[in-house]
């Protein structure tokens, strides 16, 4: 679908976009059509189905963003406030995308592999997937992304590998003016090898606006396992497309958490999964806490290719103020895809008169041995729990906090690694006491 | 320690209460009885602040304090405890963080400091005991899954562990199994003592076999048309509540 389009940034991404790649980059191809495939599909606007209560275009003719920002000096003591308290792990810091080796502590193990994704392109692995996965080719800000990526993070766990500790990315963004980032991300996950992954975010700009488009796509191959944690809180004046492409073959397990917390202005989240071998296990869990003028769209799409794959989805959403949350849940059932199991729920709870929910969830099924089942609520505190706890002398302020928690609770109980389930309590206890 | 002056209440502009004078004294313990709807949860809804009930007319001083005055959660902390008829299940709140939270919101209200975790352990040991409350049922979320028996005897567990002055049991015996009613009764009657207060609310004479009160009161129509010892208990289990119609008319 191609809508007319004359916000100047447009034109600026593609007479920009045009001189940043030299011809001798091995990428050059890729990144042309990228772009043209950009130039074709257009920006996004409300009248775009899958972009329809979320106007990206508002957010991008505010202000010139510039499309590169180098990574500016960044200390130790800077990305000191992404840590997790008390959980042992390894850690990769990345720079505007750009990681960086002496801030990080990688893990050196045979046959785990972390690099810069400049660094990789001579990979197996990366000849294999990169750019390979069927849901970004339709995707406006993948294209982007790949026509204008500076680098990111390159992650290969070969075959049987285990990473024995959770690998803690921190995301900095340092910025001299607006800048629109683009990192790209490539994991990748072998037979049988299994890890962890918690990724987070440091912002140390300061009156601009960091605009990041980041594309990660993950791989997992027969009977890998990964947890992929993605915290997103901390970085105030920012905007953030994401997609995050997973494929999975035979009997792999991926569990995805999303933590969506306040201080981003907004967050749109893609997050699709391609179930291309039978057996799988897919769990999508995320937790919406949104404050103030907050929006956060979490677009999710679960595609059921082949037979016996189960997948599980729930997010929940805690919504105060003038916040704005989007939920849309997509499983697409394909014919061959029999016994398949697909779940889907979306539970709201809304702490104030303005803020707004908009859920959607679209099921097309066209299987017809399979097990699938969607649900929507959106409801306010239960008066009387309320007035239970307080009939035991908790105050109304500490019983709406323990009500929150206890709302949250399904997302945050299924946290395997209990630091960060503890870190994450904490996290929401913060922000809904602020409150 | 409780007195109620000509309380008048309604819910959604029904009158519900229609004038009720109560005296309760230290130590002593009160049973209010009557036919459903004559308006005994209601009272207790009312003494412990449940919103949607407007108090129209009359005032309840508690302990010196105007009751009627505080919040729902500052009358707990006075030393009013409501065991609810039905005791709502929160789902991810555990029983554990639910009673250390309300135990040290009472005690900071009071200047005193939070309990020790060795010290809330202990006390918890101790009240457990009291009402044979199952320890794994502890660190379950609060009420979920819990059998009805369950619910109630977490009632008078919270009771002792928050220990206040006044005890209203909401009909705390009605879908109890006898052995449960049993364990229920013994649990309060341990509880009794001279500086803490009864006020018990049932619809059937047979909780008051095992929890003998000073007092019990005949509820009607929003009034209390009868005051007397524990007889009165036996004769209306005997003659039901039929002839308050009759003696309504003549009041």
């Amino acid at each position: 679908m191609t809508h007319d389009i004359t916000i100047p940034f447009y034109q600026y991404i593609l007479e920009g976009g045009n001189g940043l790649t030299p011809k001798e980059d091995v990428l050059y191809a890729t990144r042309q059509d990228a772009l043209a495939r950009f130039r074709s599909l257009g920006l996004p606007d409300l009248k775009t189905e899958a972009w329809r209560y979320t106007n990206i275009q508002r957010t991008l003719k505010e202000q010139p963003f510039i499309l590169q920002q180098q990574p500016l000096p960044v200390t130790a003591s800077q990305v000191a406030p992404a840590a997790i308290a008390d959980l042992p792990c390894y850690r990769a810091v990345l720079v505007n995308g750009h990681l960086q080796p002496e801030l990080s502590d990688l893990p050196e193990i045979k046959d785990i592999t972390i690099s810069k994704l400049s660094e990789a392109s001579q990979q197996a692995g990366f000849k294999a997937h990169f750019d390979k996965h069927p849901h970004l080719a339709d995707q406006p800000f993948a294209a982007l992304n790949t026509a204008l990526f500076a680098d990111g993070l390159y992650i290969e766990l070969k075959k049987n590998a285990i990473l024995d500790k959770p690998l803690h990315i921190v995301h900095v963004y340092t910025l001299s003016q607006h800048a629109f980032l683009q990192p790209r991300h490539l994991f990748i996950v072998h037979p049988h090898a299994s890890g962890a992954i918690i990724e987070s975010s440091v912002g140390l700009h300061d009156g601009v606006v960091a605009f990041v488009n980041s594309v990660s796509e993950v791989i997992l191959e027969e009977n890998a396992e990964l947890w992929h944690y993605n915290l997103q809180n901390t970085v105030q004046d920012s905007r953030h497309v994401t997609h995050t492409a997973i494929l999975q073959q035979a009997y792999s397990r991926y569990h995805h958490h999303n933590f969506a917390l306040p201080q981003a202005n907004l967050i749109r989240n893609n997050l699709s999964v391609a179930l291309k071998g039978s057996y799988t296990e897919t769990d999508l869990h995320g937790l919406t806490l949104v404050t103030e003028q907050q929006h956060v769209d979490n677009h999710t799409f679960v595609d059921h290719l082949v037979p016996h794959c189960n997948s599980n989805e729930l997010y929940k959403g805690v919504l105060l103020d003038n916040a704005n949350s989007v939920f849309t849940g997509r499983i697409h059932v394909h014919q061959d895809a029999q016994k398949t199991n697909a779940f889907q729920q979306n539970n709201n709870l809304l702490l104030s008169e303005k803020a707004n929910i908009n859920s959607q969830p679209q099921l097309e099924i066209y299987a017809d041995d399979v097990k699938c089942s969607h649900g929507f609520t959106v409801g306010q505190f239960s008066e009387e729990s309320l007035f239970y706890l307080r009939s035991r002398g908790i105050g109304q302020e500490a019983a709406k906090t323990l009500l929150v928690n206890a709302f949250a609770f399904d997302i945050t109980d299924q946290v395997h690694i209990p630091a960060l389930q503890h870190y994450l309590t904490e996290e929401i206890l913060r922000y809904v006491t602020r409150n | 320690m409780l007195t109620i002056k000509n309380l008048h209440a309604e819910v959604d502009g029904k009158a519900i209460l229609k004038g009720i004078d109560l005296e309760i004294r230290k130590g002593e313990v009160h049973a209010i009885m009557g036919p459903n709807g004559s308006g005994k949860s209601s009272l207790a809804s009312v003494l412990a602040g449940r919103e949607n009930y407007t108090v129209t007319q009359g005032e309840v001083n508690f302990d010196g304090k105007e009751l009627l005055e505080l919040s729902p959660e500052d009358r707990a902390r006075e030393g009013v405890f409501l065991a609810f008829q039905y005791p709502v299940e929160i789902p991810g709140v555990s029983n554990l963080n639910f009673l250390k939270t309300a135990l040290n919101e009472i005690r900071a209200y009071k200047g005193l400091p939070a309990l020790e975790a060795k010290e809330f352990l202990k006390l918890t040991k101790e009240k457990q005991q009291l009402v044979d409350f199952n320890a794994n049922l502890m660190n379950r979320s609060l009420n979920e899954g819990f059998s009805g028996g369950e619910k109630k005897r977490n009632e008078i567990f919270q009771l002792a562990m928050l220990d206040p002055k006044l005890g209203i049991l909401d009909e705390t015996d009605s879908g109890l199994d006898i052995d449960a009613l049993r364990i229920v009764a013994n649990g309060v009657n341990k509880l009794r003592g001279p500086e803490k207060s009864f006020l018990l609310i049932t619809h059937y004479q047979r909780l008051l076999d095992y929890i003998i009160p000073d007092f019990v009161h005949v509820l009607y129509n929003g009034r209390i048309v009868k005051t007397g010892t524990k007889e009165l208990a036996l004769e209306l289990e005997e003659k039901g509540y039929d002839w308050l119609r009759e003696a309504e008319v003549h009041v």
